[in-house]
């Protein structure tokens, strides 16, 4: 039986033994503990978990994150969504055919009364911004309830497995965001007032100025003097043909899969967006041993850092730039890819078609803030503010600093003695906000003696922790914010390899001459890929910064210090003539870039807008052209934007539809937003208790008792 | 620029303007629809859950839900459209001798009108409405005939077969002022311009006060507001509307079916009522609704709601519609105060207003219009609301 279970990941420590049977249309599996219905059946091969109740499509995994309802399947009867319901054991699973049935209840159950709350500040969301605020609120003695959806808090810190930008004073830079997460949620976890819901999801604010939370199946209403809404950002998605198909899904849904879950989810990879979320799932699918066919962009150079282009390209993934997707293909599930070349006006060059063999297809074209509750709060005037993501899309390390800054604000609002937020904070906030600056030519040292570091970072980004780690202090950046380029500007390398192994960007290497043979030099290079993959003694391909093959060189030499973080140091010796061009070693061979002879699989003929309803772009822009220019009429003879994953997904899309259509914006009447912004079982908001427990969450009655304490 | 002249007006592009614009169009009268909202059905039909019934009390409004109910039913073969009808028809049940009471009173008004509603036991209602608690059950009354289908689909059907019809519809346009001349109505002036008519139907449901204040008349409707859900799809596993008029703290009744796509809409009556205009989600309806739906129906504890909205009842101090031409204006039709069922009524009341614009009344017409006529005394409520 096939088992698609990552074993030996370079960096995240070997996952638990599967050990909770259940079944799949009967057939018998075993899930980790804790799994997710969606990781097991996808670490057994399986990823069309039902079929639409309008067109009978395949459906699979969609956002991994609990927003959509694309991944339902019956679980013991009941439809779920399989990407947030962990495997129980003996659970029997079955595809979700159509409309479910409502099967009748199985034991009786009892009401409780609904409870009210009162908090100082509700924290939704605990990834880097919410965590940051409520630690600066524990600080300052402020009552919080911070909730999460998912079981474990870091939010998107879970899945990044990489070193981080930034600097390492202000946002852990060089840590990886796994760690990041978890040196945060201690940190929280030390204030006892302070108190944490995770699998708590926020379905509505409403005009009480209330917060409706379901809590583990419970319905929970909390009353916030305040809130502060970090909920991160959801993935945009794209309107292309095949775009729905089973292996077709975000770069964010397939780190949960592979990162957080540790399955393979995927065997051959193509990747659509050259932002910092595509760059990166791309090369956290390297590491997972899943091949990466390639990446396309649309504009003339990736939006992302580029030293993660260059890591990419370095290891021999090709990057299509001034490429589009034309389609997914295949009859049930992904089966291949075709890009096109775009033109001057953004069109596709007829003749530039090119497919790739593939299984999955992963959509990176950007962020949206989740910033429905902001809205809702807003408009009923319950005090709010917005943290990370849900404020503006950037890096995490700038969620961690804007999440700092308005726990503090908060506090300060709530009457605590806090003192201003300093203005250097501010300052901070904003160079991590930065969008890459000036590319540069890259400078190659002139020396061939002694021992040095040689920068393979020619892009300004916030990054800076290079020049705090080097014991010597002899990295230096220019200017006094850390968005310069770092310089090495003495002799007195000693070696060490710090630098090398802290640089998120992998873009430092050492080179040594001193004990080299004549002719040759040792270089020191970070390799961050399963050990078993290179051992001493063997030979490596090497490749400069732009992908170019320099040779094949020996290895003399692997280790794995502490301080490298699961990194390997490989170092090689090679030929004066190139080892100071020397930036990475080529993990792809060529040939699975290579484009398929002819179509792999069917070209889908419909373009879907609204995944939940089944809408076509094309049905919606006839309805365009005869005169719609209401999104809510729009929905009303489509559906678009009706469905389970309650208008989440599609406006943006629709809206394009409007501008492709030639209609400006200020044109056309949005979307009326609607609470839920989840599907929630009538049961929850029923006070439902089921069997004979207790009537009300005992952990709710202790967290209420702790709270009047508090005050 | 001239100004353009309509034969007739129609202030409401929603669940009575609409079907009233088109049946004034089928009697070939040059017809202008104006809605201030930016496309059909903006205001109170998208709000509506799409129950269909002419089991009412009062005489008037069975027969308008009567003419309605065969609209409905009929217009996919007519008109191609697909409204998502269903028969399912209506139950009303009781677990209370008070509420067993009220119904079985009813039940002889209902049938002398000729409604085909019957009282039916607990094993039998168990058997129309598998599910229901049975604990307590006393009984309850199914009415076959009636059904549900979408206000959206509806009225937006209406609005293609209206165009078809020539109405001009102006949408995101507000009514200003209805310009009279010695008590006359000759035309409408509004935010973006004027038009020449004879004749305007006020049809504005929840804003009707503030169009018969423009008028220089008043109306005696003020809007409350009720909240209303939708679930996830499901097979289907109801039939009938299922309507709970057994009081409890903080609502009268409530009620849900099962729409033709395999959604539950409920919507519950708050107690006291909310007056106002006011249509923000408020917390208490989720926990309130689900307890007694849950109650009801425990197997609905698995279903999942997909989203809530507030609509808005234009309520009347009798709780009946007001339909007929003012006395006070000549050339002004009140199509108004629908009590929160204006779709199901829409068809009805529109094709009434047509044969009242063109002097084509019947004999039944006018008695309907007597009862619904805009001078009456405001009595007392109707008995099922």
């Amino acid at each position: 039986m096939p088992d698609f279970r990552i074993q030996d990941h370079p960096i995240l420590p070997p996952p638990g033994e599967a050990t909770v049977p259940f079944t799949w249309k009967g057939q018998s599996f075993l899930a980790r503990e804790g799994e997710t219905i969606a990781s097991a059946l996808f670490a057994q091969g399986i990823r069309t978990f039902g079929h639409h109740p309008k067109d009978g499509s395949p459906q699979g995994i969609f956002c991994a994150n609990g927003q959509c309802a694309q991944c339902s399947v019956i679980a013991d009867g009941l439809s779920v969504k399989s990407c947030m319901v962990p495997v129980k054991p003996g659970m029997a699973v079955e595809p979700l055919e159509g409309l479910a049935s409502l099967p009748d209840p199985t034991e009786a159950f009892r009401h409780h009364a609904i409870e009210t709350l009162p908090t100082e500040v509700l924290i939704l969301g605990g990834g880097p911004a919410g965590l940051s605020a409520a630690i600066e609120l524990g600080k300052a003695g402020v009552n919080v309830i911070l909730v999460d959806d998912k079981a474990d808090l870091g939010g998107k810190l879970v899945l990044q497995t990489h070193k981080f930008f930034g600097s390492i004073d202000a946002c852990h830079a060089g840590t990886r965001g796994m760690d990041i997460g978890k040196k945060l949620e201690e940190e929280v976890r030390r204030f006892e007032q302070v108190r944490v819901w995770t699998e708590t999801t926020a379905l509505s604010v409403f005009s009480d100025r209330t917060v409706g939370l379901v809590r583990k199946g419970h319905y929970v209403v909390v009353q916030p003097q305040m809130l502060l809404v970090a909920t991160g950002a959801r993935e945009r998605s794209l309107v292309f043909k095949g775009n729905t198909l089973p292996g077709v899904y975000g770069a964010g849904a397939f780190q949960t899969l592979v990162n957080r879950d540790q399955v393979r989810a995927s065997e051959r990879l193509f990747v659509i967006g050259g932002g910092n979320v595509g760059l990166i799932a791309a090369y956290h699918a390297l590491q997972a041993g899943i091949q990466v066919v390639g990446l396309c962009e649309a504009a003339e150079d990736c939006g992302g850092y580029k030293v993660h282009k260059d890591k990419l390209v370095r290891m021999g993934v090709p990057i299509h730039t001034r490429h589009t997707v034309v389609s997914a293909n295949g009859k049930d599930e992904v089966e291949s890819v075709t890009i096109a070349q775009l033109d001057d006006r953004w069109k596709v060059i007829p003749g530039t078609e090119r497919t790739f063999a593939c299984d999955t297809v992963l959509v990176a074209v950007g962020l949206e803030p989740v910033d429905e509750f902001l809205a809702k709060a807003r408009e009923f005037g319950l005090p709010v503010a917005a943290a990370g993501d849900a404020e503006e899309i950037a890096e995490a390390s700038a969620a961690m600093f804007t999440g700092k800054i308005r726990g503090l604000e908060l506090a300060k609002a709530l009457g605590r003695d806090v003192g201003e937020v300093p203005l250097e904070w501010h300052r901070t906030a904003e160079v991590l906000k930065s969008r890459p600056g000036a590319t540069v030519t890259e400078e190659i040292p002139e020396d061939e003696r002694g021992v040095f570091p040689i920068f393979h970072c020619s892009q300004e980004i916030p990054c800076n922790p290079c020049t705090s780690i080097c014991p010597k202090g002899a990295i230096t950046i220019e200017g006094t914010d850390i968005l310069g380029l770092p310089m090495f500007n003495e002799e007195a390398c000693i070696a060490c390899e710090q630098c090398v192994a802290v640089c998120p960007g992998l873009a430092i290497t050492l080179v040594d001459y001193r004990k080299a043979p004549e002719g040759t030099a040792e270089v020191s290079i970070p390799y961050e890929f399963a050990p078993s993959s290179i051992q001493e003694g063997s030979t490596v391909t090497v490749l400069d910064t732009l992908g170019r093959v320099l040779g094949e060189v020996p290895v003399v030499k692997v280790r794995a210090p502490k301080f490298a973080d699961h990194a390997l140091l490989v170092k090689v010796q090679a030929p004066s003539a190139i080892a100071k061009q020397i930036a990475g070693i080529q993990v792809q061979e060529p040939w699975v870039s290579k484009p398929a002879g002819e179509v792999v699989g069917r070209v889908p003929d419909e373009e879907i807008v609204c995944r939940c309803e089944r809408v076509t772009a094309g049905e919606v822009r006839a309805w365009i052209r005869q005169g719609v220019r209401d999104l809510n009429e729009l929905k009303s003879l489509t559906r678009a934007g009706m469905g389970a994953c309650g208008g989440k997904t599609c406006p943006s899309l629709l809206k394009r539809l409007f501008r492709e259509e030639g209609v400006p914006l200020d044109q056309v009447t949005d979307f009326t937003k609607r609470p839920l912004v989840m599907e929630v079982p009538l049961g929850a908001f029923a006070g439902v208790v089921h069997g004979e427990g207790p009537t009300v969450d005992a952990a709710v009655v202790r967290a209420h008792a702790a709270f009047e304490g508090g005050l | 620029m001239s100004t353009q002249v309509f034969d007739v007006i129609v202030v409401g592009a929603g669940s009575v303007g609409m079907p009233a614009a088109m049946s004034l169009a089928e009697r070939g009268l040059k017809v202008l629809c104006i809605d201030q909202f930016a496309s059909p059905g903006q205001g109170s039909n998208k709000a509506a859950i799409g129950g269909l019934r002419a089991t009412h009390s009062a005489p008037a409004k069975i027969k308008l839900c009567l003419e309605s109910l065969k609209t409905f039913a009929t217009w996919e073969e007519a008109h191609g459209d697909d409204l998502e009808w269903f028969q399912g028809g209506y139950v009303f049940v009781a677990y209370r001798p008070e509420e067993a009471r009220v119904l079985q009173d009813l039940l002889k008004v209902q049938k002398a009108a000729g409604l085909d509603i019957e009282w039916y036991g607990p094993e039998e209602l168990l058997r129309i409405v598998p599910g229901l608690q049975r604990e307590g059950l006393i009984g309850g009354t199914f009415s076959p005939g009636d059904g549900s289908a979408s206000p959206m689909r509806s009225n937006l059907a209406f609005y293609r077969r209206a165009k078809e019809l020539g109405v001009s519809f102006r949408f995101q346009e507000r009514v200003t002022a209805i310009i009279r001349r010695k008590g006359q109505v000759v035309g409408v002036r509004t935010d973006k311009g004027g038009y020449a008519t004879p004749l305007v139907v006020n049809a504005a449901g929840p804003w009707a006060r503030q169009l018969a204040q423009v008028a220089g008349l008043d109306a005696p409707v003020v809007p409350d507001c009720h909240e209303a859900g939708i679930t996830e799809p499901v097979a289907r596993f109801l039939k009938p509307m299922v309507v709970d008029i057994q009081p409890a703290p903080g609502s009268k009744n409530y009620y849900f079916h099962q729409s033709a796509l395999g959604q539950v809409i409920f919507c519950i009556t708050p107690d006291p009522a909310i007056l106002g205009s006011d249509r923000r989600e408020t917390s208490a309806f989720l926990p309130m609704t689900a307890q007694r739906m849950v109650g009801l129906m425990p197997k609905l504890a698995n279903l999942k709601v997909r989203r809530t909205w507030r609509g808005l009842y234009p309520m009347t101090p009798d709780g009946s519609p007001i339909v007929g031409r003012h006395p006070e204006l000549s050339g002004y039709i009140d199509a108004i105060g629908m009590c929160g069922q204006g779709y199901m009524l829409g068809p009805g009341v529109g094709s009434l207003v047509a044969r009242l614009a063109t002097d084509q009344l019947t004999p039944d017409d006018r008695a309907t219009l007597e009862e619904l006529r805009p001078d009456r005394v405001f009595g007392g409520a109707e008995a099922l609301k």
